[in-house]
């Protein structure tokens, strides 16, 4: 037979699929074709919307492709899909741990249902429990884990009897550094021990790097695959990194924006990275005097610089406009002055301290950043100092006011936006927006003023009658930008906000966020994508509700500088750091 | 088909919901504590008999006759009667509702009664509750009746009555709503249990992603279906059992038939209970719309049309018609046959037989219903 030489694992062949929303159909895959190899862990690499958790599920036979074939370890998977589960591992995004079952009850239940025999189990158990370190937590409920502890569980459940083929949707998502890297161990090991064959999805572009093979989806649609090298290795010689002795880095990123032949220019640390279209020394004496002390050299690319200079190939549209905060005259003068001011900050909820004594200070204009994984008390924080939360001790004072006693006009004087962009998805854009105006109590002229300012600099005036559950992510982001400007606020809150976002949309929303930045606004962001910290101007790093480090991103990365890691990562530091306080917290007990 | 594999993986899910009604509070309380709470509410506080009615009483000339009559209604345990002067003050307690009816004893009562031997007796009766004023007229009319054939045999006469009724009342003679009120209560427990925490269940399974995994797995619907319906049918049972218990030692119901036929009937209607619960589960996919669906879909028609509290025949007949796709009406004419008369196999057969078609019918539709695939 033909078909038994075959060495691929997982076959799509004009693979097409869409789903009913409403009364128009969204288009989830568009006729893709993929191929993965036998024995490899592929990477499935896109932002969200891009279709990789449909064709995740459709390779395991839980939907149906409305065209095309899908060949699953030899298998076709339409017509035969109980015999593909009896030998793929399938971990969901959220896997289906039962939380009031114990770590051991949830394994003897994916044993039965996958069929491993009595004998073999204590052998297989204990070979699990000591690569995801659960050994010890055997008796404790599922529910009573923390966030990396029960994605490992859940990767011990499907790894229960070894699969041919393990499909892994976005399985690092949200968890913390640590976790990340042994769950990547763990894969790792099964590929070598087992022969697995392992596809997994992520919208981490940086874990690219650690797959053998790449297939890059965008849009429902497969721009490429290869290995990662074979994307970035073209990528050489068009990436550098800028400075300006006198310009400041957002002014020097938002300058070299708009120089042609750049397509994409980002701050990473006291620097800004550019990237150019052609591969050469950028020329920018023309839009840079010689005295500003213009400094250009040469680093190594990364997948993300190929991903987006892909994107931008493909959609020739010019970066956002720039944004005029408000009309109001902002002093530019008071930079030091600090806005945001936290002392021994404690909230605790019942015997639990979710947040156990934070301090920081923020100033004028900053963009600080609370970088953690879930579960760190940076939302906790968060709606402590929106006035949200009650404070359970120590001192909290936002705009000169002190929280614990003026919490409601605290809230005048912020805007905030959601980790999930609370928006009102049957509304309009215009009727949201006039909404968010009335409730900060706008009057009329004033609010007329403030939509049509919003409308414009949001370039939202051709969506002004859409639902805004029907806009695309990125617009839906403006619009939640837009509605928490609305009363034009000093101080912005973003909560996780560019989750769930594409790399180009999320440039866009950083630039606008150092345009409001540089006006004067202080802005308090709180991230789980470690990359994203490099735009703050200072952040903490949290973990188990206390601050473990506070600094600048480029300090804070030097701190971990040494002969393994040469140009060490934020993800660097903040493993450094997590295993440091384990350290302490185990020399102290 | 049954293969060893197959035995595993039934078992496992099994054990999995077995535990998981173990640990979750609200499941055991669903299935003891609510029964429980029913029973009381409907076993001490409803009452559909009529006790100690307030009655006016007004007597425009007042004699022994007049005296007498009063009497019969002072004496009865039916009646609470309080004396008006005139038919005015009267009204007025009736219009504030103190009183539930009026008795008026015009002033040629006694005049009429010596002269034609019959004493016309004025009766007006608060409608509002059209149950309670039925009830309330055959005690009148029977207290009148009483009191005329006792004043005639005493004066000597023959009362010209041509028909003499001779009551008795069958399978509850004491005319205690409590007795078939009890029964009925248990086809809305099993209802609550089998459909409504069934389903909530599932689509608690949907909502936490829990269902996506356990699809992914080699297990075949049959046994994921069997596998979540086993712990519930034996949760369902055990709250039929404590309602049998309390039904007949706490509130005294006689229980005539055999208890053994009783719980098959009940496993029979725990079938269509659960297979309504895992239809309703396929459509709802999360645990709100669930429990509302189950409410309106089952747990209501349980209560209203099955004939547990409102007689199906007095209905209007379109509404009748409707009720007999509701189950719990088949469930509930069994039981109050099994409980007051015995296993009167006729009643018992063809409401059974009815039962067997919707258990088919329901637990058909729940399997061809559900797949293992997200998109279907």
């Amino acid at each position: 037979m033909a078909e038994s030489t075959d060495p691929k694992a997982l076959v799509f062949e004009g693979v097409s699929k869409t789903f009913p929303s409403g009364t128009q159909s969204v288009t989830a895959l568009k006729s893709v074709d993929i191929a993965i190899e036998t024995g490899k862990v592929t990477g499935l690499i896109g932002p969200d919307g891009a279709g990789k958790t449909t064709l995740m599920r459709l390779a395991a036979g839980l939907l149906r492709p409305d065209a095309g074939r899908i060949r699953v370890l030899d298998i076709d998977v339409v017509e035969r899909p109980l015999e593909v589960q009896s030998s793929v591992g399938y971990m969901p995004q959220r896997f289906g741990l039962y939380e009031d079952l114990s770590v051991q009850e949830n394994l003897d239940l994916y044993a039965d249902l996958q069929g491993v025999a009595k004998t073999e189990r204590p052998e297989r158990y204990a070979e699990l429990m000591r690569m995801t370190g659960l050994a010890p937590f055997t008796r404790r409920l599922a529910g009573r884990l923390s966030g990396g502890m029960k994605q490992k569980l859940g990767l011990a459940c499907t790894l229960v009897r070894p699969p041919r083929l393990l499909l892994l949707d976005e399985p690092t998502v949200g968890v913390d550094p640590v976790s990340r890297r042994e769950l990547w161990s763990i894969v790792y090991r099964q590929v070598r021990e087992h022969g697995m064959t392992v596809l997994l999805s992520t919208a981490y572009l940086d874990e690219a790097e650690r797959c053998a093979d790449v297939v890059l989806m965008h849009q429902g649609e497969r721009l490429g695959q290869g290995s990662p090298e074979s994307f970035s290795r073209p990528m050489r010689g068009r990436t550098f990194h800028v400075t300006a002795a006198d310009l400041g880095k957002r002014r020097l990123q938002a300058r070299l924006g708009s120089v042609p032949g750049i397509i994409d220019a980002i701050v990473e640390g006291e620097e800004v990275r550019i990237v150019t279209a052609e591969p050469g020394v950028p020329e920018l004496s023309g839009a840079f005097s010689a005295d500003e002390g213009l400094q250009t050299r040469d680093v190594d690319p990364v997948f993300e610089d190929a991903f987006i200079a892909r994107l931008k190939k493909r959609q020739k549209s010019g970066g956002p406009q720039q944004i005029e905060v408000s009309r109001r005259s902002r002093s530019a003068a008071a930079a030091d002055e600090v806005v945001i001011e936290v002392r021994d900050l404690q909230r605790r909820f019942g015997d639990f301290y979710a947040v156990k004594g934070v301090s920081f200070n923020v100033n004028r204009g900053e963009v600080f950043g609370l970088l953690g994984s879930n579960g760190a008390g940076k939302s906790t924080t968060f709606r402590m100092l929106c006035g949200l939360l009650p404070v359970s001790s120590g001192e909290a004072q936002v705009a000169g006011l002190d929280l614990r006693k003026a919490a409601a006009r605290v809230r005048g004087r912020l805007g905030y936006m959601a980790q999930r962009f609370s928006l009102y998805g049957n509304l309009t854009v215009m009727q949201n927006l006039r909404f968010f105006a009335s409730a900060y109590g706008l009057g009329k002229n004033r609010s007329r003023e403030r939509i049509d300012w919003a409308m414009d600099a949001f370039e939202l005036t051709r969506y002004a009658d859409s639902n805004s559950a029907e806009l695309p992510q990125g617009f839906k982001q403006r619009l939640a930008l837009a509605a928490a400007l609305m009363h034009e606020p000093d101080i912005l809150f973003l909560d996780e906000p560019t989750s769930g976002v594409d790399p180009l949309a999320r440039r866009e929303f950083w630039q606008r966020i150092n345009t409001l930045a540089n006006a004067g606004v202080t802005v308090l962001v709180t991230t789980h994508f470690m990359d994203e910290a490099n735009y703050c101007d200072r952040l903490v790093i949290m973990a188990e509700g206390e601050v473990l480090a506070e600094d600048t991103p480029a300090d804070m990365k030097a701190r971990f500088r040494d002969s393994e890691h040469p140009d060490p990562t934020m993800e660097d530091a903040f493993i450094g750091l997590i295993e440091a306080h384990e350290n302490q917290g185990q020399a102290a007990s | 088909m049954r293969t060893a594999a197959s035995r595993m993986r039934l078992r496992g899910m099994i054990r999995k919901e077995s535990l998981q009604i173990l640990r979750d509070p609200s499941s055991i309380a669903i299935a003891f504590i609510l029964p429980a709470v029913l029973l009381l509410l409907f076993g001490y506080g409803v009452s559909l008999d009529a006790r100690q009615i307030p009655l006016a009483v007004v007597v425009e000339q007042a004699d022994a006759n007049t005296a007498s009559f009063i009497g019969t209604f002072e004496q009865s345990e039916y009646f609470d009667p309080a004396r008006f002067d005139s038919i005015q003050s009267a009204q007025q307690a009736f219009d504030r509702r103190e009183v539930f009816g009026i008795v008026w004893l015009r002033n040629d009562f006694s005049d009429r009664l010596l002269s034609t031997g019959e004493a016309p007796v004025g009766v007006i009766l608060n409608g509002v509750d059209a149950n309670q004023a039925r009830i309330t007229e055959g005690y009148i009319q029977g207290a009148w009746q009483a009191w005329l054939e006792n004043y005639a045999h005493y004066q000597g006469l023959e009362l010209p009555t041509p028909v003499a009724l001779e009551t008795r009342i069958w399978f509850n003679a004491a005319v205690r709503s409590r007795n078939f009120l009890v029964p009925g209560l248990i086809a809305v427990i099993m209802t609550l249990i089998g459909a409504m925490l069934t389903s909530m269940v599932v689509a608690r399974e949907w909502e936490r992603g829990t269902m996506e995994s356990l699809m992914v797995t080699p297990v075949h619907i049959g046994e994921l279906m069997v596998g979540k319906l086993a712990p519930y049918f034996i949760l369902g049972m055990g709250g039929m059992l404590l309602s049998v218990a309390m039904a007949i030692w706490l509130f005294g119901v006689p229980l005539r038939g055999s208890l053994w036929v009783l719980t098959a009937v009940s496993a029979l209607f725990m079938l269509v209970a659960l297979g309504m619960g895992l239809l309703i589960s396929v459509v709802a996919k999360n645990q709100f719309v669930a429990g509302q669906i189950s409410i309106i879909a089952t747990f209501l028609p349980a209560f209203i049309l099955s004939g547990f509290i409102f007689q199906i025949s007095s209905m209007p007949a379109p509404i009748q018609f409707v009720t007999h796709v509701v189950p719990a009406r088949y469930y509930v004419a069994i039981l109050q046959s099994i409980f007051l008369a015995g296993d009167i196999w006729p009643i018992i057969l063809a409401n059974c037989g009815a039962l067997l078609l919707m258990m088919v019918f329901f637990m058909g539709l729940a399997r061809r219903k559900m797949h293992k695939r997200l998109d279907a």
